[in-house]
């Protein structure tokens, strides 16, 4: 009888044994195919969202008018129901969404210290620092009240950035949201914010797309792809025409999200605008274990001059693969992101980062023409270990403007706030950037600023041009990679 | 199509595929011993790249001269693991197996983000890529100095786990207990010192995967993601358990990735989009993989 107990407990300690592993086998493989369908979904996106947002880009003038008809009458009508709004007493508070971890973390890491520095700034008295709001303590018009932001992690991520655009508005009762790095992920977080009724300000997401959908509630300061692929553009012409350089060939290498989809379309249109050719573009996975056969593509267009359009981990990834696989075009003139990460020379190596160019909207010299630009890196090298770089200079930038317009808005009803950003007119010395100042269009799209061409030089960015304001001069070709003192 | 091309395709493809394979090999280790998956597998390869980073920078060692501290410290941190966490959850429900490991995973990310900052490292002029200015040509076909290492001591360490698991005693016990744990136990085998000798060698094989890795991959909190959803393709692909199948899985998932876009023009965007789709249709007819025993 025991003996029979125990042979059936064996027995059924076999058969639980086995479904377990069966049913283990089945979860793992249900596991592992989720990741695959959701990549393979990221790839049908992103080539839906291509088809997309140029129809989107046709569609915005009539949803901008339509939209600007409807918010004037309608804006007595939406002020009661606008939520968000909080007592003038408290601290005014603001969402910040960016990517604080994931593969873009480093430059999350750093544009959390320079909206933070510009925080401060408003918050305590800087007298000696020429910039809207430095002088006073706090937010004058709202009787001195402090300026607190609440951060959200995007993770880099578009759904987690919604749904933590979600959260700030509706939790955290933020007034309004700022962010979010990746255009991907400032589409879907701006768009909660559209629907909100949400001021939401952005300095460092260059997708032309974002402005021309024709939102009532977005704004950005930076100037996006299209101005910044004309700057591009008129470099490489300009380093044709006055610098005797033989390249009218381009290639385009761009990653698959918002950024490089709506980046490669720019400067598609820009370069047959400058009699430039594009004889190839190669697009890939972002985030990828090897570019290995996407550099072979690159190297048998056998274009004059690379283009790329990547963030920091694919474009130390490029460069390393371009180097061992021997493919050197003639210039390389990268769409800012990855390429304007300091961790981008240090992980390439200063010589075989030297030669290469980004268009940018900041560069570290132009401290030496902007006392407010030198003054502000001081206080943010303090906070971060390190000078200020594009994307966290844009970000204050954008930071400084949102709460000047608070300021002057006297308010944190959403409808004052989007009235005074409307109203926003900033000179050229109220900005750290090489900008006229920032005024917005009808899509909210700062007219005033522009892009500049870095090219690193003995380890460091240096400003190449517009040739007026570039502070060394441009060199030409790159170097062939072992000839390079290593 | 130009040979040059399709030859440099297939020499790539085989590189990083046998770097695929040395990242699996461990996970399907583990498995195969008691059908455990290790979802912190990824953050183990991010340690190990991250071990030999701050031994090149704190000690000013080169990755592979620090190749013996990393294995050892990884496969100590599989033995710590396994006595720490996994024998206590070795009874547990499934669920809590999974998320015990995953939290792992999890912490150990935001650990390596808390500690050494979310910064992109690289190792600076890592030996390897000195060597003849770190690349070769072949008569058109250029490799990489640090893959072709990487390559090597994946053989090296593939060819050194086959004969110690076939050819020591050790090693048939450990394939004993993978077979049938409670035989093995009635024949005086201890299966908790097989589980954590499975364990150590997981942590070993990543541990060489991590320190080759370091010298031509920049070192974040999160590269362990990216590599680890390849280690869980080709586990499934070669079959749960078999360590043969993860060779020839990894090579299979690194030779399709960079030869599909040269033989059948697919867009390179879509590079893994084949892999998964090759992995979809492995699992369809072969559920258990093309090695799996079950």
């Amino acid at each position: 009888m025991d003996h029979e107990r125990a042979t059936q407990g064996i027995g059924d300690k076999a058969l639980d044994g086995r479904l377990s592993r069966r049913r283990l086998l089945r979860l793992f493989a249900a596991g592992a195919a989720v990741p695959a369908m959701s990549l393979l979904a990221a790839c049908g996106e992103a080539s839906v969202g291509e088809s997309g947002g140029s129809s989107g880009g046709q569609a915005a003038p009539t949803a901008t008018t339509a939209g600007s008809g409807a918010s004037s009458g309608g804006s007595p009508a939406a002020s009661p129901t606008s939520q968000g709004g909080t007592s003038p007493s408290g601290p005014v508070r603001i969402g910040v969404i960016l990517p604080l971890s994931g593969v873009a973390a480093s430059v999350g890491a750093d544009e959390k210290v320079a909206v933070e520095l510009a925080v401060k700034i408003v918050n305590e008295e800087t007298p000696d620092l020429a910039l809207p709001l430095a002088a006073t303590a706090g937010l004058p018009n709202l009787g001195g009240a402090t300026v607190e932001l609440v951060f959200a992690d995007s993770q880099g991520k578009a759904e987690v950035g919604q749904s933590e655009a979600e959260r700030l508005i509706n939790q955290e009762n933020v007034i309004a949201l700022f962010g979010c790095y990746q255009s991907a992920v400032t589409k879907t977080a701006s768009a909660v914010a559209e629907r909100a009724g949400i001021p939401f300000m952005n300095g460092d997401s260059s997708s032309p797309a974002l402005t021309e959908s024709g939102y009532q509630w977005f704004f950005r300061t930076s100037p996006h792809d299209g101005d910044f692929s004309k700057a591009i553009m008129a470099f490489i012409r300009a380093m044709a025409d006055e610098k005797g350089a033989d390249v009218s060939t381009v290639s385009l290498l761009y990653e698959d999200t918002d950024f490089g989809v709506n980046s490669a379309k720019a400067l598609t249109d820009e370069a047959e605008a400058h009699g430039l050719q594009i004889v190839g573009e190669v697009k890939y996975k972002a985030n990828t274990t090897a570019l290995t056969s996407e550099v072979q593509a690159l190297r048998s267009q056998g274009a004059d001059v690379l283009c790329p359009a990547s963030y920091t981990n694919d474009a130390i990834l490029t460069i390393e693969t371009a180097r061992q696989q021997g493919y050197l075009p003639k210039m390389i003139v990268a769409q800012d992101a990855g390429y304007t990460d300091p961790a981008f020379i240090e992980g390439v190596g200063a010589a075989f980062a030297e030669g290469i160019a980004s268009r940018s909207a900041f560069s570290i010299d132009i401290t030496e023409i902007k006392p407010a630009a030198a003054k502000v890196n001081e206080m943010y090298r303090e906070m971060a270990g390190k000078d200020m770089y594009d994307g966290p200079a844009r970000c204050f930038t954008a930071m400084i403007v949102l709460l000047d317009a608070i300021n002057r808005a006297g308010s944190t009803e959403p409808d004052a706030i989007r009235e005074a950003l409307e109203a926003t007119d900033l000179g050229a010395d109220d900005t750290i950037m090489p900008w006229q100042g920032v005024r917005f269009d009808e899509k909210h799209q700062n007219i005033l600023g522009g892009g500049i061409i870095v090219q690193i030089q003995n380890g460091e960015y240096r400003t190449v041009y517009p040739f007026e304001v570039a502070t060394v001069e441009p060199s030409y070709p790159l170097q062939p990679w072992d000839q390079r003192g290593a | 199509m130009d040979t040059t091309l399709l030859l440099q395709a297939l020499t790539n493809g085989l590189l990083i595929g046998m770097v695929y394979a040395l990242i699996s090999v461990g996970l399907t280790l583990i498995f195969g011993l008691m059908e455990i998956v290790n979802f912190a597998h990824g953050e183990f390869l991010m340690l190990a790249m991250y071990a030999a980073f701050w031994a090149s920078v704190l000690l000013n060692l080169d990755p592979m001269v620090s190749l013996p501290l990393t294995v050892g410290g990884l496969a100590l941190l599989g033995l710590v693991t396994y006595r720490g966490i996994i024998a206590q959850i070795l009874n547990a429900p499934m669920l809590a197996q999974i998320f015990a490991t995953f939290g792992l995973g999890l912490f150990l990310r935001g650990l390596a983000q808390y500690l050494w900052s979310p910064n992109f490292r690289t190792i600076e002029r890592p030996w390897l890529g000195q060597i003849s200015g770190g690349t070769v040509n072949l008569g058109g076909v250029f490799l990489g100095v640090p893959q072709i290492a990487a390559a090597i001591l994946a053989g090296v360490a593939f060819a050194a786990l086959y004969l110690f698991i076939s050819r020591t005693r050790i090693g048939l016990a450990l394939q004993a207990v993978a077979e049938d744990k409670s035989t093995a136990e009635l024949m005086g085998i201890d299966s908790h010192r097989m589980f954590a000798l499975g364990w150590v060698l997981g942590g070993a094989c990543v541990g060489v995967a991590g320190a080759v890795l370091a010298s031509f991959y920049p070192i974040t909190p999160t590269v362990g993601i990216l590599f680890a959803l390849i280690a869980y393709i080709v586990v499934a692909l070669g079959g749960f358990g078999s360590v043969p199948g993860a060779l020839v899985a990894g090579l299979l998932v690194g030779l399709v990735q960079e030869a599909s876009p040269i033989l059948f023009g697919v867009p390179t965007t879509y590079k893994y989009a084949v892999v998964f789709a090759l992995y979809l249709v492995v699992v369809l007819i072969r559920p258990q993989g093309l090695f799996g025993r079950f």
